[in-house]
């Protein structure tokens, strides 16, 4: 016996599904984004007890628990997790749900006698599995537990071609027997294909990767829906899809690369030229003192926030550093690259953290233009987004990706933990230009410094 | 439902997928990702349904443990858009005391 009729479960799904528009519509404009986002969990939260009040379930106790289990795990990593993280956190909960459509198509194909529910179903395992594995690696390489450069090896294509042909027969082979040893065989299959899609992609693309598996695992959902006639499914699997596929351009667009680019140019080849030539060349390094010295005295100073910043924590000793220099008069602006941090807009949400005022912090677009009237450029803990290699290196694997202007500074000033290059993992020739000064340290403890300097002045 | 309906259904929605986040800055990418990939955890609903249908054990476990996915995918998502969210509503409200504090003056 179920308590809605169909009816009311027809509305209530249409109801929840309104509340995914909503939450997707509202995340466009800052005001708005947060309210967004709980429409959107109030929609889930109307979805789940439809479903439990509309369709005759058996094991309810087992379900509950694992409901239980999975906020009970999930929930407190999502609250404690560091802002720095956050990029590799989001990528672990996209593969969970790619998974999670997996195994759902998998069970459903013993109920699934249609051809066309099959082809649903195939497709559903096949991308859910791409997805989870995808994911679990762009997660390893987030969290630095593999090297973050583009992994390949000779016969690479080879051997995703021959994968996805198998999968293809696999695939095939599913719709027409309905096997469930086959089933299982094509999700291991695209377990494959998804490490082998993402381990190519090497630094700063890794986000944009996030996001087009993520956009994989909106269509696995769709298409389970479709495998289980569940209308809510349908709708919000294709809306994150579809707009998940829009941010993917529009992230890639940003940094100035397309989306086969960074999925396919590593396969040719080529693209980590230049990554294994470490110089010896000399570099000019200097004090605390010097650098307070040199801000102190400036009339305009634009920091360069970067990834070493947000891991070291500083951005607020480095709003204190801002705050500082404009009582004594001098003009600051932090100059936002849009990939700045490990995803686009994760700086601005940093330096938000921070309470740094959002008009100090200038877009990319904004600012360039600026780099040429400002005395200091300071550079903490950012390296690939200020990479003049980007302009100048054809075959460099950020070649193409839009830049900040920095050289054009009359000083530049990097904070920097070592000679270590960047994520990308290239060399930076910036750093033995003659105007620019580097400062060894960590990111928070060198600005602490030289906040401290700049205060004795 | 008809494949036809579904198809229509489908369709359309891949057209208010594209709508809704073509104008976004690039300031607002990382929560939008986040929360499109909160939304996509409502694939528990599926979790659930085949955990309910589910007769033998190892049929229940595999579904079960698409249950424990799908919510940290759900829960674990729509937590973390918000905890990236409050950083702009921290802002704001410092903004506002900021002006209280003016306006007391």
């Amino acid at each position: 016996m179920t308590l809605l009729s169909p009816v009311w479960t027809a509305l209530l799904y249409l109801a929840a599904a309104v509340c995914f528009i909503l939450a997707l519509k509202g995340l466009n404009s800052p005001r708005t984004a947060r309210q967004g986002n709980l429409v959107g969990a109030f929609g889930a939260v109307i979805a789940v007890v439809v479903v439990f009040l509309s369709v005759r379930l058996d094991n309810i106790p087992w379900i509950v628990g694992a409901i239980a289990v999975g906020s009970v795990v999930a929930a407190p990593v999502a609250r404690r997790v560091k802002m720095t993280q956050m990029p590799q956190l989001v990528a672990l909960f996209n593969g969970v749900g790619g998974g999670a459509a997996a195994l759902v198509a998998l069970l459903e194909l013993a109920h699934s006698s249609d051809g066309w529910m099959r082809v649903a179903v195939v497709f559903t395992l096949l991308v859910g599995a791409v997805s989870f594995a995808g994911s679990a690696i762009t997660f390893a390489k987030l969290q630095e537990l593999m090297t973050t450069r583009p992994v390949v090896f000779p016969g690479l294509p080879v051997v995703m071609a021959l994968v996805l042909l198998a999968a293809v027969g696999a695939g095939a082979g599913v719709v027409f027997s309905g096997s469930q040893a086959l089933a299982v065989g094509l999700m291991l299959l695209g377990l494959v294909a998804g490490v082998l899609l993402v381990l190519p992609v090497g630094g700063a693309d890794v986000p944009i990767v996030i996001s087009l598996l993520n956009a994989f695992t909106g269509l696995a959902v769709a298409a389970s829906g479709l495998v289980l006639g569940n209308v809510l499914l349908v709708v919000a699997g294709t809306l994150v899809g579809a707009s998940g596929t829009i941010l993917t351009r529009a992230m890639a667009a940003a940094m100035g690369r397309s989306v086969a680019g960074i999925l396919f140019g590593a396969f040719k080849g080529g693209s980590t030229a230049g990554s294994t030539a470490v110089s010896e060349r000399p570099v000019r390094s200097s004090s605390a003192e010097d650098v307070a010295v040199l801000l102190g005295y400036a009339q305009r100073v634009i920091i360069v926030p970067g990834y070493g910043l947000a891991v070291a924590q500083g951005q607020h000793t480095a709003a204190e550093l801002a705050e500082a220099l404009e009582e004594r008069g001098v003009d600051v602006d932090f100059a936002i690259h849009p990939v700045a941090g490990r995803m686009p807009g994760h700086m601005n949400v940093l330096l938000a953290e921070a309470n740094v005022p959002y008009e100090s912090l200038k877009e990319m677009g904004e600012i360039n233009s600026e780099f040429k009237t400002a005395d200091v450029a300071l550079v903490v803990g950012a390296n690939d987004v200020v990479n003049p290699a980007a302009k100048t290196t054809a075959g460099s694997p950020i070649y193409g990706m839009p830049i900040l202007e920095v050289s054009q500074a009359r000083q530049v000033v990097f904070l920097k933990r070592s000679m270590r290059p960047g994520f990308a993992g290239i060399e930076n020739d910036l750093m033995y230009e003659p105007q620019t000064t580097l400062l060894f340290g960590d990111a928070k403890e060198s600005l602490t410094k030289v906040l401290g300097a700049v205060k004795g002045l | 439902m008809d494949g036809i309906s579904l198809l229509t259904i489908t369709v359309l929605a891949v057209f208010v997928g594209f709508e809704v986040v073509s104008k976004v800055s690039s300031t607002l990418h990382t929560p939008l990702m986040s929360g499109a990939n909160a939304i996509h955890g409502i694939i528990l609903v599926g979790a659930i349904i085949v955990a309910g249908q589910a007769h033998e054990p190892l049929v229940l476990a595999v579904a079960l443990l698409a249950v424990v996915l799908a919510t940290a995918n759900l829960v674990g998502g729509f937590v973390v858009t918000d905890r990236m969210l409050e950083m702009f509503r921290g802002r704001k409200r410092t903004e506002s005391a900021d002006k209280q504090k003016e306006d007391a003056r």
